[in-house]
């Protein structure tokens, strides 16, 4: 006589099932390297050396870390890139979304083009930018000195207090198109039967937008944020192409590949990949309890 | 739909046989890294299959990253990883400390007479404990490129010797040609936050008598009076007589100024003397290069920071014998030659450059000669692994005196604790 | 009489805030392709010139000449196509189980997911290097395609749940009391429904593959498997130093125009046909 489950027992070994080749996967992928990185920052190692010769350490790489003022730097400098470039972002990932959901001839168009950005390999549009930033012949000082809202030519990337919010524009440029892309899927979401029943009972289009629209957002909104703001946090490439390893623009990713690339110290290195990791993890904290979002 | 019985042995049959059958002696496959594609990797693949077909051995040439820096970060992993992949990597001039422990010490491989042929300092560039680690190649070293026209037009006869007569020189041109052309500059070079910005700050400070940040023995000497003077000079140029942009310039962007023909004056590589001749170039014709200038006082000296590329053989390369065949062959006189006169590669031994060939097609590797045998190494050799990291802490405290963020006395002050601490018990 | 002026300047302000934002989408890429038919020299021209003077087209031929560009571009396909599809068709089925059942340790395994997506990619590199080459996959597609789950799983399993959330119970349990199994459920109910999401989450999955680096870099030693953005990073002048700028543009032309195209297709067709469907059904 077969024993018979519960229903929910039933139904948890279902879900299981389906969880298994996700879990199954990334186990096989990132167990090791993420074992190896925490294993790492425990001990003091020099990728120079041949062999490898580690030496316990303890916590004395987090000890260092926290008392280690290039790496506060670029806390404090990822932290403003974060804010400024996810805040601008989603604003006009939503006003892009929304220019582009709305019926408009050529809207076909619109929508391809809003991809571009996010098309290009960031290795080609950040040496591009970075170009289009020059003082001498860069095309950015050639238009604005044309329609004079310039009187001499910018050094973007050379003034310490234009890098960065040079760099966000970039990247602002670059990301827009992710964000504006998982809105506007949100957006489409959003059955017309309830704009329709809005008309009819008079409201006006902001109403719709607040009532309607924006709630019935949130859930792609949160998705949307919480990647763009791990993404932002970890940025590496634009920061590293644009300005190098400066401590005026260095991001936590390009301080830590310092450490663990350039210097061999495996370490701290991974010690400072872990702290990364620390507060990408309170920043998703924040996002879930504040947005209170429902997992069950 | 299986496959009938009688197929299956008969494969077997062919793939033992196959197996069986001596391939005709073909030798071995050595694996050389060098160069990223275009110029450099068909030059190398050219030198390389010549070395196969001469010795009866098959080579296979790969490409590597065009950035130094990821090139550095690729084989580090290779190599700290063990890989038998590659047996003979191309290696710039700074990186025989950094990597040598994964390196074959070539002094057991070689003739000792061979090391003599080659310039003194890169083979000293090249040793590390003791240890040969490569074989210098193609070198390189920083110069002056200067505009003959312009000279002419504002009364020059000569290039500038000492900074003060450049700064002089580039002010007039620029306050002259900036009444037609406002995107005039006087002086460009390299001053962003890079591996860049010590090569050309390490000019200036070797050309006022400032030393060489560490010197031969391992003392950190970076902190004198000379060295403060040097890097205020420099300070000094920032948007005067160089564009406020140039803190973020590297040798593209400084070459992009300089063959548009916005600029005097120009300190790069040898690389854009060729490029600055090229068909459509604006100062085809109207350019010249010459050694750095050094200081007006007394121990001022002329200085060119060391370049180059090396040839060194993996540890772990299953080929070692082949592999260090391959390198001499390359590095070898008749290889040095081809590339010379074909590629413009500066050679690493001194007799190339009394070879009349060599000379007439490259007229200004003559004319230079002095610059390259003379040429300041960074101080790779003796701070080792640790030289990134005396890199990156130099050229952070110059960029940040260049800014103005930073007085030089405390840029230099600090500087020092810091390469103490890097140094710690020992390099 | 008066609702007509305030209505065609609302459509005006509509229009010019289209052209605004198309024009700063575009522009950067409007001016990678000018860059790419310019001759080396004019690049660093002053003053800047917006049109090439003498358009070279041979830019375009030295990207395929130089190196097997063609062959890059096949691996860069088939990488990000797989990747996709695996990440699209895994995501699913775990999205499904996060987005409607109930179980014992879903919260944690929800989060361990999302934390995998907050390691910085160069602390993990050293670790899976040693991984691809302990498994033998160094060199080939898989290589890429196993360590690029690591990016794109957490996020289509994040994505694709929000929407299996958002879709009514009913139409479920409906399928239920017409005694589907829950994967019928799946593919017939809630796949066609979630639609946008696929698309979006497909698109920004494959683009995202198709454009790594540091992993294509380390990973891969020669054409065999090299993907496009490696190959344009290998691109190099005369020197060490010099940067074929046009080629380097001329290679992000192709590379970008063929994305475009397959997204202009695919977009439409898809979001139209479906949704009109699954929204009346």
């Amino acid at each position: 006589m077969a024993r018979r489950l519960s229903l929910s027992a039933r139904r948890a070994r279902i879900a299981w099932a389906f969880m298994a080749p996700s879990v199954l996967i990334l186990l096989a992928v990132a167990a090791y390297p993420l074992f190896r990185t925490f294993q790492l920052s425990l001990f003091r190692a020099n990728l120079l050396d041949y062999p490898l010769r580690p030496e316990w350490v303890g916590l004395a790489n987090y000890a260092y870390m926290v008392q280690d003022l290039y790496w506060w730097t670029s806390v404090k400098n990822t932290v403003i890139f974060t804010v400024a470039s996810v805040s601008l972002e989603t604003v006009l990932g939503l006003g892009v979304a929304l220019l582009v959901n709305a019926k408009f001839p050529l809207r076909g168009m619109m929508r391809t083009a809003m991809l571009i950005p996010w098309a290009i390999p960031t290795v080609v549009s950040a040496q591009m930018w970075r170009w289009m930033y020059n003082d001498v012949y860069g095309v950015i000082n050639d238009l604005l000195l044309r329609v004079h809202l310039i009187a001499k030519p910018v050094a973007w990337l050379a003034d310490p207090h234009l890098v960065l919010p040079a760099i966000i524009a970039v990247d602002v440029w670059k990301t827009t198109p992710f964000m504006a892309l998982l809105l506007l899927a949100g957006l489409q979401s959003i059955p017309e039967e309830l704009y329709e029943a809005a008309r009819v009972d008079g409201a006006s289009g902001v109403q719709q937008f607040w009532f309607i629209t924006l709630p019935l957002l949130v859930p792609a909104l949160l998705v949307a944020l919480i990647f763009r703001t791990l993404d932002a946090l970890r940025v590496f490439d634009v920061i590293y192409v644009m300005s190098g390893v400066n401590p005026s623009t260095m991001s936590m990713s390009v301080y830590a590949r310092q450490q663990l690339v350039d210097f061999g110290d495996l370490g701290y290195g991974s010690a400072l990949s872990t702290g990364i990791f620390f507060i990408i993890a309170l920043f998703v904290a924040l996002y879930l309890s504040v947005l209170r979002v429902e997992v069950d | 739909m299986k496959r009938p019985g009688w197929l299956k042995v008969a494969l077997a049959a062919v793939g033992l046989l196959a197996m069986g059958v001596p391939a005709a002696a073909k030798g071995v496959t050595v694996t050389i890294s060098c160069g990223s594609v275009g110029k450099g990797y068909n030059f190398c693949k050219e030198g390389a299959e010549a070395w196969a077909k001469q010795t009866g051995n098959q080579v296979r040439v790969l490409a590597s990253p065009k950035s130094t820096t990821d090139r550095l970060a690729l084989y580090q992993q290779q190599l700290a990883a063990g890989s038998s992949e590659v047996d003979v990597y191309m290696i710039d001039v700074i990186w025989p400390g950094i990597l040598g422990e994964f390196f074959v010490d070539l002094n057991q491989y070689i003739d000792p007479k061979v090391k003599s042929e080659f310039f003194p300092a890169l083979i000293k560039a090249n040793t590390v404990d003791g240890r040969l680690v490569g074989l210098p190649w193609f070198t390189d070293a920083g110069i002056l490129y200067y505009r003959t026209d312009l000279l002419k037009k504002y009364g020059y006869t000569a290039p500038p010797k000492t900074w003060d007569e450049l700064k002089a020189m580039a002010a007039k041109i620029q306050a002259g040609e900036r009444k037609e052309n406002p995107k005039f500059w006087g002086f460009v070079w390299q001053g962003a936050p890079y591996e860049g910005l010590t090569c050309d700050a390490l000019e200036w400070i070797y050309s006022y008598g400032g030393g060489t940040i560490v010197d031969a023995q391992g003392n950190i000497t970076v902190n004198n009076p000379k060295a403060a003077a040097a890097l205020k000079m420099a300070k000094s140029w920032v948007n005067t007589i160089s564009p406020p942009g140039v803190l973020a310039y590297m040798e593209e962007d400084a070459r992009g100024v300089w063959q548009a023909g916005n600029a005097a004056f120009m300190r790069n590589w040898p690389y854009a003397y060729a490029l600055g001749n090229s068909a459509d170039s604006p100062i085809k014709g109207k350019f010249d290069v010459t050694v750095l200038p050094k200081a007006s006082t007394p121990d001022g000296r002329h200085a060119a920071t060391l370049g180059g590329w090396q040839l060194a053989v993996s540890r772990f390369s299953k080929h070692k014998k082949e592999a260090v065949s391959l390198v001499l062959y390359l590095t070898g006189f008749n290889e040095q030659k081809r590339r010379a006169i074909y590629g413009t590669y500066l050679p690493t031994r001194p007799a190339l450059y009394q070879d009349p060939d060599v000379l007439s097609a490259a007229p200004f590797m003559g004319r230079l000669y002095d610059v390259f045998v003379n040429a300041v190494p960074r101080p790779s050799a003796q701070t080792k692994k640790k030289y990134n990291q005396v890199s990156s802490a130099f050229w952070t405290a110059v960029h940040s005196v260049l800014e103005g963020k930073a007085s030089t006395e405390m840029a230099l002050s600090q500087l020092e604790r810091q390469l103490k601490r890097i140094k710690g018990s020992g390099w | 009489m008066r609702t007509r002026l305030p209505r065609a300047l609302g459509a005006l302000a509509f229009y010019l805030l289209i052209l605004v934002v198309f024009v700063y989408l575009v522009f950067p890429f409007y001016w990678a392709i000018v860059s790419s038919l310019k001759s080396p020299q004019e690049l660093f021209q002053t003053p800047v010139t917006y049109w090439p003077t003498h358009p070279r087209w041979q830019n375009y031929l030295d990207v395929f000449t130089m190196q097997p560009f063609g062959r890059n571009l096949l691996n860069s396909a088939i990488v990000a196509g797989t990747t996709t599809l695996i990440s699209l068709l895994v995501g699913s089925f775990a999205a499904y189980a996060l987005g409607r059942f109930r179980f014992f340790g879903k919260r944690p395994v929800y989060y361990a997911i999302l934390s995998v997506s907050m390691f910085p990619q160069i602390s993990v590199l050293g670790g899976m290097y040693v991984l691809i080459k302990t498994l033998g996959l160094y060199n080939t597609w898989w290589a890429l395609i196993f360590s690029y789950m690591i990016f794109t799983l957490p996020f289509t399993v994040w994505v694709l749940t929000s929407f299996v959330r958002e879709i009514p119970l009913e139409l479920e349990e409906a399928a239920y009391v017409d005694g589907a199994t829950p994967l019928q459920t799946l593919f017939k109910v809630l796949l066609p429904l979630m639609a946008p999401g696929l698309v979006t989450s497909g698109l920004l999955a494959f683009i995202g593959a198709w454009n790594e680096f540091l992993f294509a870099l380390t990973f891969t030693v020669d054409d065999r498997a090299r993907t496009v953005p490696v190959a344009i990073a290998f691109f190099s002048g005369a020197s060490q130093y010099e940067l074929p700028w046009a080629q380097i543009m001329a290679a992000s032309v192709i590379v970008t125009v063929p994305l475009i195209v397959l997204v202009l297709v695919f977009q439409q067709r898809i979001i139209a046909g479906l949704t009109a469907g699954a929204v009346k059904g």
